[in-house]
């Protein structure tokens, strides 16, 4: 049975999404989603520091679901995110965590189908903003409002230049570039923030490129 | 769990001599390995926030932040204070609270959602005007909520309790059939009048869509809150006075399940259908979205 317990009809008691504490955990839910590109089947949340002692109480498992099922850190479905989605078929998972991060208030989200699976670290830095810290166990710091092209390739001599051939060939301007690798010769990620927008059509040439593992843009919104 | 589905839990009513409510209290004992004090207490404690709740709605200027709600709930209780009203004073007072309740949650209040944020005012709107009608003890409104916890339990492992995946019927439709039987057993209703009071109410919300305008949970959802409460009232009144449902429970519920997995996308929560593809709604959305919401 899907539901076994009276307080999931009657109840959560909340208050509206928009309160900052709801938001930074929507905004990293919604990233974590945006990375995926899809609705996910399963996710499994782990929380951490003062997320993981407050989470009930707080409305943050409530709003990092709601960020899962893409919606907007205003919208005031978010209450019910997890009525939705089990309605929806999502199942959600949440651990509770002791151990101690960086940062006060850390999540991180595994999003997973048949297709595949990934696996988000996000903080929120109050007043409603969260940056994202790693991704598929590269650390990172993407935060903001701007969108961050993320690429996963083989790490090999020349990739980094055929995706900034790309991104010149289209008069794409690089602001800012990350490169990490987890360990040499395996699997590296890039991140680039760029002055003009990139179209899906550019997504999909890069996704093309030999040793291109995956593409995805990250928009934090 | 103790119940599956709605006969299941009739006939425990009926093999132990409990209510409904009692059922669901013993149940949740059960399952979840904790005493009865904490689980009133529990519920006491949502009660109290739908009672804020419906004040808050009731005395000050609600307004949300789209603007396309707020300030109907305060002016249906002055239009019921003047005294010209065509309907029932009960149902209209159920209908305000409802819509009352319905705004502060669109105005982003604190708010118990019953069993969703986008039905939220039925089931405090027609318990409280019951309560009010009946004299009935805050015990009374307690167990009422468990008895409409138990339908929704029911409802929510049956079929759906979301707009998102069953429409509208889903949602308010939900929450009027759990509203309605609760309403039934306040009333000193049997069960089985509960199940009958629940069937009316829901089979008269098949196939209600969920086209929220700009995809927002205000335009026509708070006006849905108002017509789902009526809608309770009147099933509970009519159980009450022995009528029965030819369909029963489990089966309409189940109708509620397979309409709802035929319903197209666009007419369940995606603000594609229905009221949300309006001239109107489209001319709203474009101004709400155009204005800054950070």
């Amino acid at each position: 049975m899907k539901y076994q317990s009276v307080f999931e009809i009657i109840g959560p008691i909340m208050i509206g999404p928009s309160s900052s504490h709801t938001a930074g955990a929507a905004r990293i839910g919604r990233a974590a989603r945006s990375l995926f590109g899809r609705a996910p089947k399963k996710a499994t949340i782990t929380l951490y520091g003062s997320f993981a002692k407050t989470h009930k109480g707080h409305g943050t498992d409530v709003a990092i679901v709601g960020g899962l099922l893409d919606f907007d850190t205003y919208d005031n479905r978010i209450i019910d995110s997890l009525v939705i989605a089990k309605d929806l078929g999502l199942v959600v998972e949440f651990i509770i965590s002791e151990e101690e991060t960086k940062y006060p208030n850390t999540a991180r989200i595994v999003l997973e189908d048949e297709q595949g699976k990934i696996e988000v670290e996000g903080v929120s830095v109050g007043g409603g903003k969260a940056d994202i810290t790693q991704i598929n166990g590269f650390k990172v710091k993407i935060s903001g409002n701007l969108p961050s092209l993320l690429v996963i390739h083989e790490d090999r001599y020349g990739v980094i230049a055929t995706i900034a051939n790309v991104l010149g060939l289209n008069e794409i301007n690089i602001a800012y570039m990350e490169v990490a690798r987890k360990e040499k010769g395996s699997l590296a990620m890039m991140v680039v923030d760029t002055d003009q927008a990139i179209s899906e059509e550019i997504i999909g040439k890069i996704a093309e490129l030999p040793y291109v593992r995956q593409v995805a843009l990250l928009i934090i919104k | 769990m103790k119940f599956t589905n709605v006969a299941e839990l009739i006939a425990l009513t009926k093999s132990e001599g409990k209510k409904i409510s009692e059922i669901m209290i013993e149940a949740e004992m059960e399952q979840h390995n904790r005493t009865r004090e904490e689980i009133i207490a529990q519920m006491e404690r949502s009660l109290e926030v739908m009672q804020a709740a419906i004040e808050k709605g009731i005395n000050e200027d609600v307004k949300s932040r789209s603007g396309l709600s707020g300030g109907d709930g305060k002016k249906l209780t002055q239009y019921l204070a003047e005294g010209n009203y065509l309907s029932g004073a009960t149902i209209l007072e159920a209908v305000s609270k409802s819509v009352a309740t319905s705004e502060v949650n669109a105005a982003m209040g604190t708010i118990v959602a019953t069993p969703t944020a986008g039905s939220v005012g039925i089931l405090p709107g027609t318990i409280f005007a019951t309560a009010n009608k009946l004299n009935s003890s805050r015990e009374e409104m307690v167990n009422a909520l468990f008895t409409a916890g138990a339908i929704g339990l029911v409802i929510a492992n049956n079929a759906f309790i979301s707009g998102a995946a069953g429409g509208c019927q889903a949602e308010v439709g939900s929450a009027a059939a759990m509203a309605a039987a609760a309403v039934v057993e306040m009333a000193g209703g049997t069960p089985e009048q509960s199940a009958n009071a629940l069937s009316i109410a829901l089979k008269n919300m098949l196939g209600l869509t969920c086209d929220p305008v700009a995809g927002l949970v205000e335009v026509p959802c708070v006006k849905r809150n108002a017509l789902g409460a009526a809608n309770a009232m009147i099933a509970a009144d009519m159980a009450l006075a022995g009528i029965g449902s030819i369909i029963p429970a489990d089966e309409v519920i189940d109708t509620m399940y397979r309409v709802g997995r035929i319903m197209p996308v666009t007419l369940k929560e995606t603000a594609l259908g229905g009221l949300a593809a309006t001239a109107t709604a489209k001319r709203l959305e474009k101004i709400i979205s155009g204005e800054s919401l950070t």
